[in-house]
Order: structure tokens, then C-alpha cells, then sequence
């Protein structure tokens, strides 16, 4: 007779390797975004170069857009940031800047020196916005619809591969919601 | 004892004493310190409670990562504000989730985590009933077992002393 009790290591070993093949794809870094499908956290940022009027939460509304987290103190701002710069010259989307716990002469400088992607820059140097948004640090990129609740962050640098997996799919989606 | 073995041994002791007192170093600077001690030391409990986001197995207590800074000074400005203990962690979780919780709630998605434990100690009190059970069950079968009779006694005889005369 097939007892079993006999089955229950084998049991055991299956539910073990299905918990650890979960937590091999379950990377604690990404942690979700509370935000997601929520309005923007209200705010209002003062112009980081003085080249626009400030940037505020109602300039988020009426159309699909991304907003983008960097500092000039931020290593990985510096490796996406060609990808930006091409994303706003090819994709037609508009980008708009939050300079997260950065000096405000930091902040210009390193764009001034770089290159803006950005419609608007607003400067967040005491990061509050940033905790508002559920920032965890830099960079971080988040897509907004056209009704202004946040749809998508992205944790870490744009990259092609990125960019063509993640944020194309969605953003297709949402162009196509009316 | 001579004294210098006292003094000695007095001292290891006032070492070993003070190993235990010394508190880990918190990453709190005094400046972030709120002068209302009775408000300080719930901004203190809170923020034990609270995850770095940065250095994930860090509370905001221990960390001393800049955004970990940020928050204990935003939950001590909520305290100031008159915000409950609640409130002032509500407002965090608003923002980061129930992930910054230390010690997740009791949902449907932790119920596992909650009742794991519990459910392993069950496993094992069954697992040890059972084989206890048949522990005592074999024991009582081997005293039913009749003896053997003088004959066979004989046989098994005969038959270890072939083998050992081979």
C-alpha cells in the first residue's frame, strides 16, 4: 500500500522550491508604488534654472507625460541621461524634471552642462515632493495621464531595453484611452 | 585574593559591565531631537518601527541614509503637529506602503506570515503524536510476540554452531 505520508517530502521540497523560485524573481528594490493609479500628490517647485515659471502639479494635466527624479549628486542620472535627452527629441513625449535633494546651483549647472530633456524643472531641495511621491531615490521615473494620477514608476535608469519593454507597451495604452 | 588581583578582577568586571550597558549607536542626531521629551520618545518608538527604504533591513532609527533623515524629520514636524501615533505612521504609509511597516498588519496576503509558524508547530505536535503512537503500538506488538519454545531454541543452536565451526 502507497502510504501517504510517504509523499510529504517530496511535497514539502516542491512548496520550498516554489517559494524560492518566487523569491528569485521578486526583487525587493521594486518595491510597488502606493501611488499607482492615485492623483498626483499635490505641489508647487520653484524653476530649478530660472528658465520656466516653477512647475506645479497642475501643469501635470491634460495629456500622458513623464516625470522624471534625478540629482546632480546621482551616478545613475548621468548613465540615462542620453536616453532622455533622445527620448525628448524623438518620442514626442513630454518630460518634465524634479531635481530631488539637490542644491539649486547643482542642479542648473549639471543640466546646463549636460543638456535639458526637461519642459519644466522644478527643485525639490528639501526632497518633501519627492517623499510625497514615494521616492526612494534617484533616478526614478513615473508616468502620468492625461487625468494627472500616476500610472507607472520606474525605479533606476531608462534604458532601450527598458524603455521598449516597460514603458512603450503602457503608454500605448493609455494614448489609446480616451 | 592579593589586591592587585582584586583591582584586576574588579575592573574585567566594570569592562564586562559596560559592554552590556553601552546601547547601540542610533543614527538620531541631536539636532533632529525634539525638545518635548514625551514627544521625542514616541518619534523614537515610531521610527524603530518604521523601514529605510534606502537600506532595507534598517529602520529609520538606525539608518543614516539622507532620505532616512528626512523621514524621522518629517514624522517628528507630524508629532509637532498634533497627529496621533497612527496618524503620523498613516501619513508615511500613504506615501511608501505598507512595506516601510517593520511589522507588517495582519491582511490576507500575511496571513502565512503571521500563522506560518503556528502551522509548522502544529505539523510537529501531530508529526511527534503519531510517531509516538507508533512507537507504543510496535512495543505492544513485540510483547505479543509468543516466545520460542525449546525446540527452535535447539534449532538456532545447531545452526550458530555450524556456522561458527566453519
Amino acid at each position: 500500500m502507497l502510504r501517504l505520508s510517504y509523499l510529504a517530502p517530496l511535497l514539502a521540497f516542491m512548496g520550498l522550491t516554489a517559494g524560492l523560485a518566487f523569491s528569485l524573481s521578486n526583487d525587493p528594490r521594486r518595491m510597488p508604488s502606493t501611488l499607482i493609479d492615485k492623483p498626483t500628490p499635490s505641489f508647487n517647485m520653484a524653476s530649478l534654472d530660472g528658465k520656466d515659471a516653477g512647475f506645479s502639479n497642475t501643469d501635470l494635466k491634460g495629456g500622458v507625460i513623464l516625470l522624471n527624479v534625478f540629482a546632480s549628486w546621482c551616478p545613475g542620472c548621468r548613465v540615462e541621461h542620453p536616453m532622455l535627452l533622445k527620448l525628448a527629441e524623438t518620442s514626442g513625449i513630454p518630460i518634465y524634471g524634479l531635481n530631488w535633494k539637490d542644491t539649486r546651483s547643482d542642479g542648473s549647472r549639471w543640466l546646463a552642462r549636460h543638456g535639458s530633456p526637461y519642459i519644466r524643472v522644478g527643485s525639490d531641495e528639501p526632497g518633501r515632493v519627492g517623499i510625497d511621491f514615494g521616492v526612494t531615490g534617484v533616478p526614478e521615473t513615473f508616468v502620468i495621464d492625461r487625468t494627472g494620477r500616476i500610472r507607472f514608476r520606474y525605479p533606476g535608469p531608462l534604458t532601450e531595453e527598458v524603455w521598449r519593454d516597460e514603458f512603450e507597451p503602457l503608454l500605448k495604452a493609455l494614448r489609446s484611452e480616451s | 585574593m592579593t589586591q592587585p588581583q582584586l583591582t584586576r578582577l574588579a575592573l574585567c568586571a566594570a569592562l564586562l559591565v559596560s559592554t552590556v550597558l553601552v546601547s547601540p549607536s542610533r543614527a538620531v542626531l541631536p539636532e533632529e531631537m525634539l525638545k518635548d521629551e514625551r514627544l521625542e520618545g514616541r518619534a523614537r518608538v515610531l521610527s524603530q518601527e518604521l523601514r529605510c527604504v534606502v537600506c532595507q533591513n534598517q529602520s529609520i532609527d538606525d539608518s543614516n541614509a539622507p532620505l532616512a533623515h528626512d523621514l524621522r524629520v518629517l514624522l517628528r514636524e507630524r508629532l509637532l503637529a498634533g497627529d496621533s501615533d497612527r496618524q503620523a505612521v498613516d501619513f508615511i504609509v500613504a506615501r511608501y506602503g505598507n512595506f516601510v511597516l517593520l511589522k507588517p498588519p495582519l491582511q490576507w496576503n500575511t496571513v502565512l506570515l503571521w500563522l506560518g509558524p503556528l502551522l509548522a508547530l502544529l505539523v510537529a505536535i501531530i508529526g511527534f503524536g503519531r510517531y509516538v503512537r507508533g512507537a507504543a503500538a510496535n512495543a505492544s506488538a513485540a510483547a505479543r510476540t509468543p516466545a520460542l519454545n525449546a525446540d527452535e531454541l535447539k534449532a538456532i543452536e545447531a545452526i550458530l554452531d555450524r556456522r561458527s565451526s566453519v
